[in-house]
């Protein structure tokens, strides 16, 4: 208690000098959760958006697909085993076929994968139901990153090539019925949207799918020994990663900002011992014992670390809902780094990181301001009253 | 300890290192200070006055000899032991003063009772007493930068005295003051060491200092050449 009492005296009584450390600490509280928080936003965001763009509730695959392997893909579809069609016919299920292929844009080659997608399939987000559009030639939908790489627009024909099912090359008019703005490169770049049955006559398999695509919260209890089941874990393993190898990079840009912020306290109570000295050795000579100059000086550092996320309290719960609902806009091209990144990230803070970032602060806080009182302790009385430097 | 010697100082030797030597500060002091008397070290400085001072504080320990005050050995004192001799027992006034810059004038007297835990009631009227011995009522919210010099020592006299010590030991109390501050401080002591009965122990080399002991100690070059009574005197 006399400690508290006489820490927040010495604090009171400091003034200016305490306002400054508590306002950089109060900063530091209020940048880290929203850090951190912001990170959270966008980890949820990007695997929000992969499982709705992308892979639906998990995937049945045929089992020569390997998204990895382009010299598979000839061989990777199978007729869509009949244990299935009851799921398709109810929704639950969605077949892809999908089949590597070139385009000519403005008289260039380029390679893209065609992907074809059951116009009326709501299992995705793709807006497939605009295939019903087009006329005559092959309907086509494409993302914005595709679009702008090739200097597409609605509604531009542009040829498509592929290869049938007995390796014979084909060649046909398509034309862009639609461009579709998703945060998900994996659907965009480099991806053409082509409805499923035409696809599948395009290339001679009728009936075929590369993979099936699982309505998300759905158990699908049919099975089959060529389609293996992918589920979250295995088909957000690479954007889980990514997440992982962020936070390891975030961990680092958090470990500074907390380093500043202790620096703040650390500088304050080190720069005390040289500048205080005399009024530690008046302490020391009026009475009080070294376990209680330690304990004043630690107790001073954790005051201000509670005086700042009190402070951070008041002007940052308030920037942080503000941040939450109305979302942190990312800069321009921020969506061709290759990751699900959308235009506006929301920032998330739960619970567990507001209570663990001010203990943390206020545990770090406590060990930086005992170091240097540790130090206090040391010094003779008789040398500190003259206030000469030990 | 007899005859109301509350500090015994027998064969007591101060060394303190010196690059690879050491330097005696303190040689072979021998001295009794009784209950009730106003008394000084005088010399020049570097004469050990404050060493001496110091040990007689509880602040530092012999190097060699004894030192024994308020019959407790300083030499065998832990720190805890020293500083509740100090706490409870001796004060101090600085030739500096020596306040507390951030506390006012009333926390800087009641700081010493906040350590013996004393209650809030009793602090209160006791910080006030003080204040009210040494004229200072009226500064009682007033920080240390806000005072004159003269009003600073008298502050710190108060912080000594409120505790009610047997030994009150003041390191040149006058050295920053000017003649009138001096004495009206110098008044001020006089009248605790009749009225409460402390031992009062100065350090200085202040003329105007000495007139007013009743007991001269002078050291040179950390002995003691001589120790004569007189009756001070008069101002009243």
């Amino acid at each position: 208690m006399l400690a508290l009492k006489l820490a927040y005296r010495n604090l009171a009584g400091a003034g200016l000098r305490t306002w400054l450390n508590v306002i950089v600490l109060s900063f530091s509280f209020v940048f880290i959760i929203w850090f951190k928080g912001f990170l959270e936003g966008w980890n949820r965001e990007a695997r929000r958006d992969m499982i709705q763009w992308e892979i639906g509730g998990g995937q049945f695959w045929h089992e020569a697909y390997d998204p990895y392997d382009p010299f598979t893909l000839q061989d990777a579809h199978g007729m869509i085993p009949p244990v299935f069609q009851n799921e398709i016919d109810q929704g639950r299920l969605t077949p892809m076929l999908l089949a590597q292929g070139t385009f000519y844009p403005q008289g260039r080659m380029h390679s893209v994968m065609l992907r074809g997608i059951d116009p009326d399939q709501s299992i995705l987000d793709i807006p497939s139901r605009l295939f019903h559009e087009a006329g005559e030639s092959i309907p086509v939908i494409i993302g914005t990153r595709m679009a702008s790489n090739h200097s597409l627009d609605r509604g531009d024909n542009v040829t498509v090539r592929w290869r049938d099912v007995k390796g014979a090359f084909d060649a046909a008019e398509a034309v862009i019925v639609d461009i579709f703005k998703s945060n998900v490169p994996g659907v965009d770049a480099g991806q053409m949207w082509i409805p499923l049955n035409r696809l599948q006559t395009m290339t001679g398999m009728e009936g075929e799918a590369t993979l099936l695509v699982i309505r998300q919260n759905t158990k699908i209890e049919s099975s089959h020994p060529e389609w293996m089941l992918k589920d979250h874990r295995f088909l957000l393993a690479e954007i889980d990663q990514i997440i992982k190898t962020k936070s390891m990079g975030s961990s680092i840009f958090y470990i500074m900002l907390l380093s500043l912020a202790l620096l703040a306290i650390f500088d304050t109570q080190v720069l005390s011992i040289f500048r205080r000295q005399r009024e530690i050795g008046t302490d020391m000579a009026l009475g009080m014992t070294r376990g209680q100059v330690v304990r004043l000086f630690t107790v001073e550092g954790t005051m201000h670390a509670f005086l700042a996320a009190g402070l951070a309290a008041l002007y940052g719960i308030p920037f942080l809902y503000f941040q939450a609902k109305r979302g942190f806009p990312m800069p321009e091209g921020v969506d061709d780094y290759g990751l699900a990144i959308a235009e506006k990230i929301y920032p998330v803070y739960s619970a567990g990181l507001v209570a663990g970032t001010t203990i943390l602060v206020l545990v770090a806080a406590t060990v930086v301001s005992y170091l240097p009182a540790t130090k206090i302790a040391r010094m003779k009385p008789t040398e500190s009253i003259k206030g000469k430097i030990q | 300890m007899q005859n109301n010697t509350i500090v015994q100082l027998d064969g007591v030797v101060k060394r303190f290192p010196v690059g690879r030597g050491q330097f005696t500060a303190l040689k072979d002091i021998n001295l009794k200070f009784k209950a009730g008397e106003f008394s000084g070290l005088v010399g020049p400085s570097g004469s050990g006055k404050t060493t001496l001072l110091n040990i007689i504080g509880s602040l530092d320990g012999p190097s060699e000899g004894h030192a024994r005050v308020l019959d407790r050995a300083v030499e065998n004192l832990s720190h805890r032991e020293a500083a509740e001799l100090r706490n409870y027992h001796i004060g101090f006034i600085f030739q500096t003063y020596n306040l507390l810059p951030v506390y006012t004038v009333f926390e800087n007297v009641e700081f010493p009772l906040l350590l013996q835990k004393m209650e809030k009631s009793k602090r209160e009227k006791a910080v006030m007493d003080a204040l009210e011995w040494l004229g200072l009522t009226d500064k009682v919210n007033s920080r240390p930068a806000q005072l004159s010099g003269g009003e600073c020592q008298r502050v710190a006299i108060a912080r000594a005295m409120v505790k009610r010590p047997e030994i009150l030991l003041a390191d040149e109390p006058t050295a920053n003051l000017d003649s009138a501050n001096s004495h009206h401080i110098l008044k001020a002591m006089v009248r605790l060491n009749r009225d409460l009965k402390t031992t009062f122990i100065f350090a200085t080399h202040d003329a105007k200092v000495i007139k007013y002991l009743r007991r001269k100690i002078v050291l040179e070059d950390g002995s003691v050449t001589k120790d004569e009574k007189k009756e001070p005197r008069s101002k009243s």
